[in-house]
């Protein structure tokens, strides 16, 4: 066997390769940063509307919050900070496509067009899923860290296998890269040449554990290099860059190229949950950092800038956004029951004996309450 | 009929579940050209085509992990994990998701899709070849769990588990592989999937056994009959769903119950078994329940294995502490006794 020629290796290498600087086209205050190559900026169209739904998507978050405080939610993973990815994560896909979300991920949700108050059931407590998977192309958001990408990996392999040219995108944060799940799922995608997009959200904690603890890699998105992954790291707090970048990355599944990794370097504003108290391992002057990165007053910069936003449009999106909250925390507030005894209906497909005798104990147990 | 071995009957499950059923797919370490180290899928990826029987990365979670995505985007993986003990790397998958998806979603996600691994000692194998861990998945809401004990049930057993719409953990006695019987393929009418079966017929005690200890039990009871002594032999077949209805029949029948398995014995299954048969058969049972199971040690080196393993002699001894020559007392029973 002959070694390959170091020429070819280096080519090999270079195509894995992400750029030495995250990509970015707009700068934090807004104006036009130099064009990276080799990605297209999204047209105005796109971008308007993005920003719409990020606009949204901050009320949604701001709301969950507020919900958790008021008990009507029992714990929130706020992504406040992340709308950027969020938002293009969902317009970078198609709508038969595939979104293998986190528990950080309901803003992408909301985005998607998943009812709010669906994608709430599982925080306030009635059910683990609440919207349908199969109608709306989006797994169950995923609480094990990293297992969503192997099953994003697997769903990319299936529309392969059936000749579809539809893509999956698993999302997951920096902590989860060091899970042995994701590495697995990046090695079988090289290898089966798996349409799926990994969207590593680089916040820059997992819990209260910084990414220095997590990986002495130059960036996460050379993790993908060694399994021969195409890769990209970009700047995740503007909107166009990672919508570009992610954009070019579906396409290059869709193409049937193989798998595509895309870290965003970006930030979690607020605590790791409503119940995480952040002041334990970061401190203000950090935070206080990233607020002039603020990915959504950077996108209404840039598009004032270029035109394309006016006063009454930003007003316009606000009032629209508070609609959508007042909608959400009115459906909230009700009471919603659910029945002990569907706690027995799915489990199997056919209950099992021993599950129809517990399902008719219990039944008989409400009953004996209520008299 | 004809004449197989377990490892071909599993082999001709496979292949007719892949000629039934374009939605089966069957991956795996060394499944594929090999046609597995048992050679459980020999023939396979020749006779069917890379597409549909192929080898994956060394990596147990990611097999099932992509199994699950697999069938959640409309196929029917038939996974194989190479050892009982090579599996656990995979276990967060299984119990996390492979366990709970249907019930996550509310039936809006199905997965169809059966893990089938070599399991349970018997054949001399070194560490993490011999590993009894059917109690893991048994333990776990979700899974059905199966174990046969004869090539016909074997076959009949894989085409139900991978037509099953729930997934399937099919645990395959190692020591079985080679084990040979006529096995009757024609099409059957109802499936029996979930039902256990009474192997041999007795009357004086139930032994209750799976998988790998079926024929143990069956030794047993033919070297019982010698001595006079009649028992009967219930093979599980499938633990989950676990078949209460032919065990506790059997044990009202004989009054006797002793419970075998191979794994050790603590909070094992046949823990569960014994406690089922005592709650639902009290007052038919002339004697405890007694177990016979491994110790509670990890796995002996091969050269001790035949200390641990329970065999013929276990089990009779087991038969003889069932109280035979007592007699009853029954003063608590009436009423006013001192
Ligand atoms: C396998 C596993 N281990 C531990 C946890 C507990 N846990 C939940 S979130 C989290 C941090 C994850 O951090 P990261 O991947 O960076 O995502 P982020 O929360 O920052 O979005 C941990 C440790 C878990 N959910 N799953
Ligand atoms: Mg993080």
């Amino acid at each position: 066997m002959s070694p390959i020629s170091a020429t070819a290796l280096r080519r090999a290498m270079q195509s894995f390769l992400p750029s030495l600087v995250p990509v970015r086209f707009v700068a934090e205050d807004g104006t036009t940063a130099p064009e990276p190559a080799g990605y297209t900026a999204p047209d105005e169209a796109q971008l308007r509307e993005a920003y719409r739904r990020m606009v949204i998507g901050r009320r949604f978050d701001t709301q969950a919050t507020a919900l958790t405080k008021q008990g009507r939610l029992a714990v929130y993973p706020s992504s406040r900070g992340q709308e950027a990815c969020q938002i293009a994560g969902v317009l970078a896909l198609r709508e038969d496509d595939w979104l293998f979300p986190t528990y950080r991920d309901s803003v992408a949700l909301v985005s998607r067009g998943v009812d709010p108050v669906e994608v709430l059931t599982l925080l306030r407590g009635d059910w683990h899923c609440g919207y349908d998977p199969v109608a709306t192309r989006v797994a169950p958001q995923c609480t094990p860290l990293a297992t969503q990408v192997l099953h994003a990996t697997g769903m990319a392999e299936a529309m392969r296998r059936r000749g579809e040219d539809r893509v999956a995108m698993a999302f997951i944060g920096d902590g989860g890269t060091s899970e042995g799940d994701f590495h697995e799922a990046l090695n079988f995608a090289a290898v089966f040449r798996a349409p799926v997009v990994f969207f590593v959200q680089n916040n820059k904690y997992a819990i209260s554990v910084p990414l220095a603890r997590q990986s002495a890699a130059p960036a996460l998105a050379y993790k993908g290099v060694g399994y021969g992954v195409r890769s990209e790291q970009v700047d995740g707090n503007d909107l166009v860059a990672v919508l570009a970048v992610l954009t070019a990355a579906v396409d290059h599944a869709r193409a049937g190229n193989g798998p595509f990794l895309v870290e965003a370097h970006t930030y979690r504003m607020d605590a790791h949950t409503n119940a995480d108290d952040a002041t334990r391992y970061r401190d203000a002057a950090e935070v206080e950092a990233w607020r002039t990165a603020d990915p959504l007053t950077r996108l209404e910069a840039h598009l004032r800038g270029r035109g394309v936003l006016t006063d009454e449009d930003v007003a316009a999106d606000r009032e629209a956004a508070e609609a959508f909250a007042a909608d959400l925390r009115a459906r909230m507030n009700t009471d919603q029951q659910v029945d002990p005894l569907e706690l027995f209906d799915h489990v199997f497909a056919e209950p099992t004996p021993q599950l129809r005798e517990q399902r008719a104990l219990l039944a008989a147990e409400s009953t004996a309450q209520e008299v | 009929m004809a004449t197989l071995t377990m490892a071909q009957a599993l082999n001709t499950a496979l292949r007719d579940a892949l000629t039934a059923d374009e939605r089966v797919l069957i991956f795996g370490e060394d499944v594929g050209p090999l046609g597995g180290v048992f050679r459980i899928t020999d023939g396979l990826t020749r006779d069917f085509g890379e597409e549909r029987c192929f080898d994956t990365p060394l990596a147990e979670a990611g097999i099932v992990g992509l199994a699950v995505g697999m069938a959640m985007g409309g196929f029917r993986p038939v996974v194989e994990m190479q050892f009982d003990a090579f599996a656990y790397p995979a276990f967060e998958q299984i119990a996390s998701h492979v366990a709970k998806l249907r019930n996550r979603t509310r039936g809006r996600l199905s997965l169809p899709m059966v893990i089938r691994i070599p399991y349970a000692g018997g054949i001399g194998g070194v560490e993490h070849h011999c590993d009894s861990s059917e109690a893991y998945y048994a333990h776990t809401p979700g899974l059905k769990v199966v174990t046969p004990a004869t090539p016909e049930d074997a076959y009949w057993l894989l085409r139900d588990a991978i037509e099953d719409p729930d997934p399937v953990v099919f645990l395959e006695p190692k020591k079985l592989y080679w084990a040979k019987e006529e096995v009757d393929l024609a099409p059957r009418g109802a499936r029996e999937f979930g039902r256990a079966v009474v192997r041999r017929a007795g009357s004086d005690a139930t032994l209750v056994a799976y998988g790998p200890s079926v024929p143990v039990a069956l030794e047993a009871a033919a070297a019982a009959a010698l001595e006079g002594r009649s028992l009967e032999v219930v093979d599980l077949r499938t633990l989950v769903p676990f078949d209460d209805d032919t065990v506790a029949a059997s044990v009202r029948r004989t009054g006797r119950c002793v419970v075998i398995q191979e794994a050790q014995g603590f909070a094992g299954v046949g823990a569960e078994i014994a406690a089922r048969v005592q709650e639902r058969c009290f007052h038919s049972l002339a004697a405890p329940v007694l177990r016979v199971a491994g110790f509670d040690i990890p796995y002996p080196p091969p050269k001790l294995e035949h200390a641990h393993l329970p065999g013929v002699d276990r089990v009779l001894d087991a038969v003889d502490r069932l109280q035979f020559d007592d007699t009853p007392d029954v003063r608590h029973l009436v009423k006013g006794a001192a």
